[in-house]
């Protein structure tokens, strides 16, 4: 036993380019995530038309300009410029101020600003709406209402529950997590195993005195190992580089994915009797197991808003569970009280995995 | 004694090293035109590195080359169009037919449709194949893929055909008829370099070489080496070799 | 340019004889656009809320009743306590709690100004920071009315209104914007995968061996290789664009052909990459894994699906090498919003010149020798 395990760890680690795609992929990831990629909008480009060009104005763009949400661009001197600076992609937004602006709200009481907004990105769109009307009310409140009392107000305290700085990064690292290990234990056992199927070794190892179960575990153990010790890394990452917490056990944690571990392999392993070639066992591991995991797991995309169809086939990836259980523990803090259900979820997967496997490596032999 | 023929392989003090590894230690050899000459060696022994050099597959650390007198180390694409090359692995195209691999091969030597067409007839015709032009390569039984591999090898009518084990894995009667390909070629005017693992192959050579640990240990007809060695056939003569160096 | 011809012949034959090449060519990219373009959405819509309401007056009431109207919500109901509501949050049964503290609406009343507290699950910070907004503009709009109800007196409008003009895709719809993101990324994944498979293939399978002892010439090696992968590319992408009209509705602005022929150049490096891949590889294995590792930070720092101006400067100067983040602009651009060529100019000769580029290397590093 020991010894298949030791030359299946000498087999991966000979392997260098793997082994940098194993160990590089996760650290690139959740450096990308955690340095570069975010969906908040800061820096957006914009473009002001003032032909005013009087206190409150100037006051309001300069107000605009000193949130980190908008840089100006350029002013624009007619309406016939929007159009082309929009087609080039320049700006993603037009503020333009009503002609002789500070007067009318003298004489007349109002003045008008129009926001002409580049909704090709619809969700950029709304929230530039959104941030730049809300800079302008507050404007009104404090400069021009000031010393005013304003009747009957409501005072709305807002609270970000786990959460407090809104860092984009507490959202991915769930499902970075759980992408890798379900790379490294589903994607990686299925060719393995295929490899020394379509080598003829399989056939060789089956007919030593050897289990054939203790084959598939020495395997298989290597790969849980490295799974372990990259989760260690990515959570050490997380909390110590990006101040995610583990606000849960950690213990748990570490148990619940030994539990998705395992079931990613039996996965793995079903993969593995159903594909001859490795190239048919990384197809499928690809396109049936890792795209809809990236996809339809919550990782980056919430699964809420779509369609009835795509939530009941994402009830059906593992992954989804996980990540609801790793949010749990990590962000929220809860015992396993607010999760049995999800982790009953993955022991029955995992259940069922197993025995279809057994069911088809049998009937394999006795072929 | 042999020096009236033209040399068509000119081979001096060639060196290959791989790092520290010298994998051919200053080879020096002729060929002739229309010989069937026989490259032997143990596994390991230098053989294909040698091969593939002559083929402008590989480049020689030092040393000159002259194929079909050309400089490979100056002109090996020059060169490809003397040769014909088969590979110890079987390395036609399993997903397309047979005809498909000849037209495919055909195509890239540069022959005309026509001549395509009528060399796989001829081909064909001579392996006792007509009525399979259709079939996948991959339904085909391993021998009758290798003299197809030979054919294709050949369609281009080479000067020289390097062989690098070709019989490895083949039953005895499907070797006995390879061997008539061989010796057919050879009456055509075509030189045939070819390695081999099997002995008896080594008799029916018309001069052999004997590689060991990167150097020519022998070289010369069969019947010369049995002589020098004093024994009766060159499964001997190959043990004897071996065992000097050990 | 003879031998070209003979090329491309077998690798359309082999190509098409392939039984599982034909769904991955076809099949998975027109998969990928339907369920991506249905996945990849940061809407937000059906905010599930959950009221702790201690006043129970009319005031508090009406309010809540506006969060039930609002079409972003969609209200779950009352909790007698904000530890019950707590734990449906922890429970990921709630997105957002609103509490209405007690007395709302005599303090209002009697002394101007009264509280409610806006409690969002924030693991999603983007999203909770819009849902937080969407309260906000609700209660906001509730505090409006209510002035012009009680107080009529003091009401006098606020002295600057703000209007806005939603141009290009005034429903805000969001797959429109998505569609010719992921065009670029299904076509993209295709031609890189395929041409750095294809080549490490003939490796694996030595018959490169016996191509390179023909008088084959590199070039024509190459061209022969890439250029069926090309019109594979090619022809998805306008099932793609087809699908896009008739199946989503989206109406190209721009033109069809301008788009089509910065997609030619754009595939021209992609197969160059591509090509790249397979020469630094010895198996398919190895070929996919770092196809797949080099697409994945490619398309995550796209722009395609998050903002490339929120991201660093660092970011933003590597994305200088990142062929997707030009080709996901221009497409939008032209897909959108009608971009003719003068608009991306600039970005469309980096593209060029990049592939020209990547394709002189590529060859370069493509050898028919070994050692």
């Amino acid at each position: 036993m020991w010894a298949f395990v030791k030359k299946e760890f000498l087999y991966i680690f000979r392997d260098y380019r793997t082994m940098i795609i194993l160990f590089g992929m996760p650290l690139v990831q959740i450096m990308l995530f955690g340095f570069a990629i975010t969906n908040d909008i800061n820096n957006a480009h914009i473009a002001v038309l003032d032909n005013s060009k009087d206190v409150v104005t100037r006051e309001i763009t300069q107000k605009l300009l000193s949130s980190h949400y908008f840089i100006l661009d350029r002013y624009l001197k007619s309406y016939q410029e929007i159009k082309p600076a929009f087609r080039r992609g320049e700006i993603k937004e037009v503020v333009v101020f009503q002609n002789d602006f500070a007067k009318k709200i003298k004489t007349e009481g109002k003045a008008h600003i129009q926001l002409i907004l580049d909704a090709s990105d619809p969700n950029t769109a709304n929230i530039l709406d959104a941030y730049t009307k809300g800079i302008i009310n507050t404007y009104v409140f404090h400069n021009l209402l000031q010393g005013r009392k304003i009747p009957l107000h409501i005072n709305v305290q807002n609270t970000m529950l786990y959460n407090q700085e809104l860092k984009s990064v507490f959202m991915f690292v769930p499902g970075i997590i759980t992408v890798i290990l379900m790379l490294i234990s589903a994607m990686m056992t299925s060719i393995t195993i295929v490899r020394e199927k379509e080598l003829g070794t399989m056939e060789a190892l089956l007919v030593s005195p050897v289990k054939p179960a203790i084959i598939i575990i020495g395997k298989v153990i290597p790969y849980v190992v490295l799974s372990f010790i990259n989760l260690v890394i990515i959570l050490l990452l997380s909390q110590f580089v990006f101040g995610m917490p583990i606000r849960g056990s950690a213990p748990l944690l570490l148990a619940e994915s030994l539990l998705f571990l395992i079931m990613s392999l039996s996965l793995g392993i079903l993969i593995s009797t159903a594909s001859k070639t490795q190239q048919q066992a990384m197809m499928l591991s690809m396109f049936v197991l890792m795209l809809p995991t990236i996809l339809l797991s919550g990782f980056i995309f919430p699964i809420e808003n779509m369609p009835l169809a795509l939530r009941l086939l994402s009830d059906i990836m593992p992954g989804k569970w996980f990540i609801i259980i790793i949010k749990n523990i990590m962000l929220k803090g809860v015992g396993i009280a607010y999760f049995w259900k999800e982790t009953l979820i993955i022991l029955g997967m995992t259940i069922a995995f197993v025995v279809m496997s057994i069911k088809r490596f049998n009937i394999r032999l006795d072929e | 004694m042999n020096d009236s023929r033209e040399k068509i392989i000119e081979v001096y003090d060639l060196v290959k090293r791989f790092g520290h590894f010298e994998a051919n230690k200053h080879l020096t050899f002729d060929v002739y035109r229309g010989e069937i000459f026989g490259f032997l060696g143990a596994n390991g022994a230098g053989k294909t590195t040698a091969m593939k050099i002559l083929c402008g597959l590989s480049k020689p650390t030092s040393g000159s080359v002259k194929v079909a007198g050309v400089d490979v180390n100056r002109h090996p694409e020059a060169v490809k169009k003397r040769i014909g090359y088969m590979s110890q692995f079987f390395s036609l195209y399993n997903d397309l037919t047979v005809k498909e691999n000849f037209r495919f091969y055909g195509g890239v030597y540069g022959l005309g449709k026509k001549e395509i067409q009528q060399r796989t007839r001829y081909f064909l015709d001579k392996l006792n194949m007509q009525g399979y032009e259709s079939m996948l390569l991959r339904n085909i039984p391993l021998g009758w893929k290798q003299k197809l591999a030979f054919s294709v090898a050949s369609i281009h009518r080479p000067d020289i055909i390097f062989l690098d084990e070709p019989t490895g894995g083949v039953d005895p009667i499907t070797r006995r008829q390879f061997w008539e390909m061989i010796y057919e070629a050879s009456e055509n005017g075509t030189t045939v370099f070819v390695t081999t693992h099997y002995m008896d192959e080594a008799e029916y050579c018309e001069r052999v070489s004997i590689m060991s640990e990167g150097e020519i240990k022998a070289l010369g007809r069969p019947r010369e080496l049995k002589d020098r060695y004093g024994v009766k056939n060159m499964n001997d003569v190959f043990l004897r070799i071996a065992r000097n160096v050990e | 340019m003879r031998t070209i011809r003979y090329i491309l012949q077998k690798e359309f034959i082999q190509i098409f004889r392939d039984k599982s090449m034909l769904p991955i060519i076809i099949l998975i990219p027109v998969l990928q656009l339907l369920v991506l373009s249905y996945t990849a959405t940061f809407e937000i819509k059906n905010i599930r809320l959950v009221v702790v309401d201690h006043d129970h007056s009319t005031d508090s009431r009406n309010l809540i009743n506006k969060f039930s109207g609002s079409r972003f919500y969609k209200y779950l109901g009352e909790e007698s306590s904000y530890k019950q509501a707590e734990n449906d949050i922890a429970a990921g049964k709630t997105d957002q709690v609103l509490v209405i503290e007690p007395d709302f609406e005599k303090k209002l009343i009697t002394e101007g100004n009264a509280s409610v507290q806006v409690v969002t699950d924030a693991i999603n910070g983007s999203a909770a920071s819009l849902m937080a907004a969407y309260a906000v503009s609700i209660i906001q709009g509730f505090n409006e009315n209510i002035v012009v109800h009680k107080s009529p007196l003091h009401y006098h409008g606020l002295p600057i209104d703000v209007s806005s003009l939603f141009w290009y895709n005034p429903e805000l719809n969001y797959i429109t914007y998505m569609v010719p993101g992921i065009l670029v990324l299904l076509i993209t994944i295709i031609a890189m995968f395929l041409s750095s498979m294809n080549i490490v293939k003939e490796k694996e399978l030595s018959t490169i061996e016996q191509l390179n002892v023909t008088p084959i010439h590199k070039l024509e090696f190459i061209a022969g290789k890439l250029i069926p992968f090309w019109i594979i590319a090619m022809v998805d992408l306008v099932i793609g664009l087809l699908l896009a009209r008739f199946w989503f509705g989206i109406i190209i602005v721009g033109s069809p052909l301008l788009l089509l022929s910065v997609a030619a150049v754009y595939l021209v490096l992609v197969l160059a990459l591509g090509l790249f891949v397979s020469s630094l590889t010895e198996t398919m294995q190895q070929a996919m894994f770092i196809s797949w590792f080099v697409l994945v930070i490619f398309i995550l720092m796209s722009g395609l699906f998050t903002p490339i101006e929120s991201m660093p400067v660092w970011a933003q100067q590597l994305d200088k090498f990142n062929p997707l983040a030009y080709f996901v602009k221009i497409n939008r651009m032209i897909m959108l919003k009608g971009a003719v060529f003068n608009d991306f100019r600039k970005d469309f000769f980096i593209l060029a010149g990049y592939a020209a580029a990547m394709l002189t290397f590529s060859i370069l590093k493509y050898r028919k020798t070994s050692g």
